[in-house]
């Protein structure tokens, strides 16, 4: 090969990362056009700073009751704007540090899946043939199982902790990761500009870094929204178990199951954490929808 | 189909083996064994008890033993219900729960379908909106806050409906159905509206309708066909979720089912139940992907089983 | 145009939480239904036109039972259950009083070690055959028998040689009771165990059908095959759904009972429990959630019932490990810096007496011994909690970290986060809470590996100080403080064999005292049953034992329109 001809070839791959950069760029501004999608964005962004620097601007405690005020309801006179639980702690601050846990474990477990789904599937798209054949009959006989009792039977053996919740529900999580990059992976990998760039000599390395992982990544994206909120609620249903987060730290799964023991009584201890968590959750939904739409108008998972 | 089928289930065989291999040794090693009790026992009927269940054994053994037994189907004797076996368990509640599972089900497809077709027909209008607003809260609403609310207004405020218990009569099963089938009923509603864009978008409806067919016999014989196909792709997840929203609405209606059986099996440490629990939904849910997947073939006739034989 | 779903499914979502806003400012009239007066005849017998038709209870009752055996049996719902299916030698009236059951007298030996009971010759089993003093000799030796695997069994540890045969050293045959007679039933004691009369009302000592084990073996107690001595027989049992009894025919005083049908239902949730009783689906609740007090004394009180109970909320400490283990001033500390009068008013709320003692008052030969803080005001209290938490060498410099185990439960959470803030606000504390799952909870207790402080509580097994003072013995199984104090254990073995009631009490104050100075628990309130009754049940009794027994009870019949009227009226004359 000589030099001249190298540098164009060199020119066309620089051309198709320029190109490759310039989908997000539109994809982005598909995005920006959803406006549920935007509205999705912006609720986050304010929950995310909201849940972060609430608690720092309350003057109560996330663990000290307030012991004249228990159960009592939402007020300017108290100072407890939420209203406070049935010990007399108040509400907004835990409903500030159950947002906290809940996109916490909600960030964490998607990512736990992410990383094992993402490495699983690729390797496995990636290779194809036997290797594949035999990693995904894996993932169809683990896709059998009934998940959720092994994470409840995982949270009864070791105990409940925080990391291990994350941990138990992003390792059950990684299935669809797996198969969704896997397939994304199979048909890249026969795509034409991926077999013309591997024909213009680009070594396997090159081929994944600029066309195989830059493609994956929308999917992957959309993914991970759709998977947090997920998430977030199968914390909640181990919270409904008591099965949840440790005292005197709270999620917003903890915080609706004890509201809704006092439904009648309290319904303010329902209704902050139940309003909270479904904002999240549509949030997440919407933006999540905008950008699959924005991605790839067409693929839908 | 059927050598694909066959070979199908005859893969089931290792998932369900890793299953009950994994669930067996996970229960084991939690801490606190099922006669631990706040009257402590003496330390020699403790030991006799032990010896009676064969606990003392090794725990290969126990494994071994424990094979043996459910491949003679038997399920063995409860540890936490002394006068029942798993099997008298399984037997009463079983059905319960595949009622309430299956009804629930049935209706979410059902109207999840009619709501999600309804919604795709009019993309982008209000009625849309308010529908796909109303299946997010679907979505986002955990059903053991759902079902309360629904007690509070059906039960109690308007005295409507029983407050739980279980009889299989209309009226006690409404509520539990509802809260199982209502977050079902908005995912399949999204999932149908957004596959039936996409259909009515495609170039073979245009195709159709150019031929000038009656607008609603394209969508119900050419549209909804191919817009079910993701919905029952979904039935895999459907089902794991019906098992999780069934420990929920079994303890919050008092439903006698066999859903609670196994969160009250593993805190009780009732080794036998939980297993029981485990292989019967182990084999609930195997059976079911293997439906879907016949299904999709039925209804999707690009899809032919690679064992050669022309089917479709 | 794409916001707008946002805010109206925010809205609706808002509009549906409300719902139960609203719900609660309109008071709704509370649907008890309104009993009539209640007349007798020349017996003490509710006149017949004063009783409901249907004379079925229907009753909440708590967690499925694990085994309708009675010798196998534990936990409280399944004795609610058994008390109505068998009777024991003695049983309880309806205020608590022990009175003559199966057996209508006994003589005891002047040296408190003989017990000779009279059988009630007309006793008969659910099937018509006589009970025997036989039935009693085999039964307590099946109890016994450590093949058996009775939870209970140590009920009986009092009985000659029944010691020995747990442990396997004799046979079942020679522990010491004789059928004398047909109707004479024999038990020769090891020590005077002048409770002894109290734990034959437990369903341990109950006597079960020889033939129906034999015939049934482990299906004995299925619906058809369960053979009782009680008011009562089994029916039906649908596991989880519900346990039917009806009245036994045969049951010596058959005529006196008037409830024809018991349903028992269990419940795992005490709010599903409730809201059955709200839509009119239950008699009786076996308890009440604790948030729902306030409602419940503004719309139910006629139905609510709270009452003294044998037992006792407490936390404990692990006395063999670091930071407690030899270090009184910093567990007196702990204790002193906790205000009982917050958990019961505003946690637990439910009226609980806060105590610093271990046994619950109520015992008709015991005056516990009163601490002196137990005097003091809370601020007293307080300032002493930060003198000797300096005094055992933390300051708020240098605080101590210390773990709080509780189970999972919304009381235990509730009390415990109250307690740790206390801990925090008085002391500088620093108290990470442990929520574990009952058997790990129990597991790690008794192992006093990694326990620092954590919850116990005790409900009484027999009418005797002595159920809560044996817990501390060295050698007792659910010791789970560790605590091993030689002094200690030579009295509780004074207390054993001393014959004087005076000087046994006096032992006993003195036991309790030993272990109060020496910390070893850390008292919080004396525990309250809750429960919702209807109005329309009467012969229900509170006792401190928490035995009702259904024989005692009936249904009276709703007020009709016009009673209803009428009363009105002569209320507004009035």
């Amino acid at each position: 090969m000589t030099e001249p001809t190298r540098d164009a070839f060199e020119q066309a791959l620089d051309t198709r990362e320029i190109r490759g950069r310039s989908l997000y760029v539109d994809a982005w501004h598909r995005l920006l056009k959803n406006k549920a999608a935007v509205v999705g964005l912006v609720v986050l962004a304010i929950m995310i700073v909201l849940v972060l620097v609430g608690p720092m601007l309350s003057q109560w405690d996330h663990e000290i009751p307030d012991w004249d005020h228990y159960s009592t309801p939402p007020s300017l006179e108290t100072g407890h704007l939420f209203g406070t639980d049935a010990i007399g702690r108040d509400l907004f601050v835990r409903t500030m540090i159950g947002g906290q846990i809940s996109l916490l474990v909600g960030l964490l477990a998607t990512l736990v899946s992410l990383i094992i789904g993402v490495t699983y599937g690729a390797v496995a798209g990636y290779l194809g043939g036997r290797a594949d054949n035999i990693m995904m009959r894996f993932v169809d006989a683990v896709y059998a199982m009934p998940f959720m009792f092994f994470v409840i039977l995982l949270m009864v053996v070791f105990g409940r902790n925080i990391f291990l919740i994350f941990l138990a529900i992003g390792a059950i999580n990684w299935l669809d990761m797996a198969r969704i990059v896997r397939g994304q992976t199979l048909s890249l990998k026969n795509k034409d500009f991926v077999e013309a760039a591997r024909a213009c000599g680009a070594t396997e390395a090159q081929v994944i870094r600029r066309h195989i992982i830059p493609n994956l990544l929308g999917v992957v994206i959309v993914y991970v929204t759709l998977t947090i909120p997920q998430v977030i609620l199968v914390e909640s249903f181990l919270s409904f178990l008591g099965l949840g987060v440790q005292e005197p730290l709270t999620s917003w799964g903890a915080l609706v199951n004890e509201g809704a023991q006092e439904l009648e009584t309290a319904p303010w201890s329902l209704m902050f954490p139940a309003g909270f968590l479904a904002v999240t959750l549509f949030a997440f939904n919407f933006l999540g929808d905008g950008l699959r739409d924005a991605l790839d108008p067409k693929d839908r998972l | 189909m059927l050598r694909y089928s066959l070979r199908r289930l005859a893969s089931a065989i290792p998932t369900l083996f890793l299953l009950i291999t994994v669930a067996f040794f996970l229960i084991r090693i939690a801490p606190g064994g099922p006669f631990d009790s706040e009257r402590a026992l003496p330390p020699e009927i403790e030991a006799n008890l032990a010896a009676k269940y064969h606990l003392d054994e090794p725990l290969v053994f126990q494994y071994a033993r424990y094979l043996w037994q459910i491949a003679r189907l038997d399920l063995g004797p409860s540890f936490h219900y002394l006068d029942w076996t798993v099997n008298d368990l399984i037997l009463q509640g079983a059905p319960i729960s595949f009622t309430l599972g299956i009804l629930a089900l049935v209706i979410a497809l059902v109207l999840g379908v009619a709501i999600g077709a309804w919604a795709a027909l009019r993309q982008n209008r209000p009625a849309d909106y308010t529908v796909m607003s109303f299946a997010m809260i679907g979505i986002s609403i955990p059903n053991f806050v759902m079902a309360p609310l629904l007690i509070l207004l059906f039960a109690i405020t308007l005295g409507w409906l029983p407050a739980g218990g279980w009889e299989y009569s209309p009226s006690r099963m409404a509520l539990p159905v509802v809260t199982l089938a209502l977050p079902m009923i908005a995912y399949i509603a999204r999932i149908t509206r957004g596959s039936m864009i996409e259909v009515l978008h495609s170039s073979y409806i245009r195709t159709v309708r150019a031929k000038g067919m009656p607008e609603k016999e394209v969508i119900l014989r050419h549209a909804l066909k191919p817009a079910l196909l993701p919905v029952i792709s979904y039935l895999g997840p459907a089902a794991a979720a019906i098992l999780t929203g069934s420990v929920v609405v079994e303890r919050i209606f008092t439903i006698p089912g066999i859903g609670t059986y196994f969160v009250q099996g593993a805190l009780n440490r009732d080794y036998t139940l939980v297993m029981g629990v485990v292989i019967l939904y182990g084999i609930i849910i195997i059976l079911f992907n293997f439906l879907v997947d016949l299904l999709y073939a039925w209804l999707d006739p690009r899809i032919r089983y690679d064992d050669g034989e022309a089917e479709a | 145009m794409k916001r707008i779903p946002v805010f109206m499914a925010l809205a609706i979502l808002l509009a549906a939480c409300g719902a139960s806003d609203s719900d609660d400012d309109t008071p709704r009239p509370p649907r008890l239904p309104m009993p009539v007066e209640v007349a007798f005849d020349d017996d003490g017998r509710p006149l017949p036109e004063v009783l409901a038709e249907e004379q079925v209870l229907y009753r909440g009752n708590g967690e499925e039972p694990q085994t309708l055996d009675p010798h196998l049996s534990e936990g409280v719902p399944t004795a609610n259950i058994l008390r109505d299916l068998f009777e024991g030698l003695t049983t309880t009236a309806p205020d608590g009083r022990i009175v003559p059951g199966a057996a209508i007298h006994w003589d005891i030996s002047r040296d408190g070690l003989t017990y000779t009971f009279y059988l009630d010759p007309d006793g008969r089993w659910s099937n018509g055959e006589p009970v025997t003093a036989h039935d009693f000799v085999w039964s307590w030796q099946r109890v016994v028998d450590p093949e058996t695997g009775a939870a209970y069994g140590r009920m009986l540890a009092p009985v000659v040689n029944a010691e020995a045969i747990f442990s396997g050293e004799l046979p079942p045959e020679e522990l010491g009771v004789t059928a004398l007679s047909d109707t004479t039933f024999q038990v020769r004691l090891d020590d005077p165990t002048s409770y002894f009369l109290g734990l034959l009302t437990h369903p341990t000592t109950y006597p079960v059908f020889r033939p129906a084990l034999e015939e049934h073996g482990s299906l004995h107690m299925r619906p058809g095959n369960l053979v009782s001595n009680g008011a009562f027989h089994l029916t039906d049992w649908q596991v989880r759904s519900r346990v039917v009894l009806e009245k036994n025919e045969y049951f010596r005083e058959a005529d006196n009972v008037i409830i024809e049908r018991v349903v028992f239902y269990p419940f795992e949730d005490e709010n599903t429990e409730f809201n059955r009783f709200r839509a009119g689906d239950l008699h009786w609740t076996y308890q009440v959630p604790s948030a729902q007090f306030s409602w419940l004394k503004n719309n139910m009180d006629e139905a609510l019932k709270i009452s003294p109970w044998f037992g006792t909320y407490f936390f404990s400490f692990n006395l063999t490990r670091e930071p407690f283990e030899d270090n009184l001033a910093l567990r007196q500390a702990l204790n002193l810096a906790i205000d009982r009068q917050i958990i019961t008013e505003r946690v637990t709320r439910f009226g609980e007496m806060p105590t610093f003692n271990l046994v619950p008052p109520g015992l008709p030969n015991y005056q516990p011994y009163k601490p002196e803080h137990a005097e003091w005001s809370q601020e007293e209290r307080e300032e002493e909690a930060r003198r000797l938490y300096r005094q055992a060498g933390y300051s708020e410099s240098q605080p101590l970290t210390v773990e709080l185990r509780y189970n999972t439960s919304e009381n235990h959470r509730k009390i415990s986060v109250a307690i740790a803030a206390m801990w925090k606000q008085v002391l500088g504390v620093r108290t990470r809470l442990v929520n574990e799952e009952f058997r790990v909870f129990l597991q790690n207790r008794a192992q006093r590996r990694v326990t620092q402080a954590f919850r116990a509580g005790w409900i009484g097994d027999y009418m005797d100080a002595f159920t809560f003072l044996e817990l501390y013995h060295s050698g007792h199984g659910r010791n789970d403080a560790g605590y091993n104090n030689p002094r200690y254990d030579r009295l509780l073995e004074r207390i054993a064999s001393e014959r004087i009631p005076a000087r046994r009490r006096n032992l006993m104050v003195d036991a309790e005292r030993m272990l109060l100075e020496d910390q070893v628990v850390l008292p919080v309130f004396y525990y309250m049953t809750r429960r919702l009754i209807d109005p329309r049940l009467k012969g229900w009794e509170e006792n401190i034992m928490d035995y009702h027994l259904t024989r005692y009870m009936y249904l009276v019949r709703e007020r009709s329109q016009d009673e209803a009227v009428e009363e009105k009226a002569s209320e507004e004359t009035e």
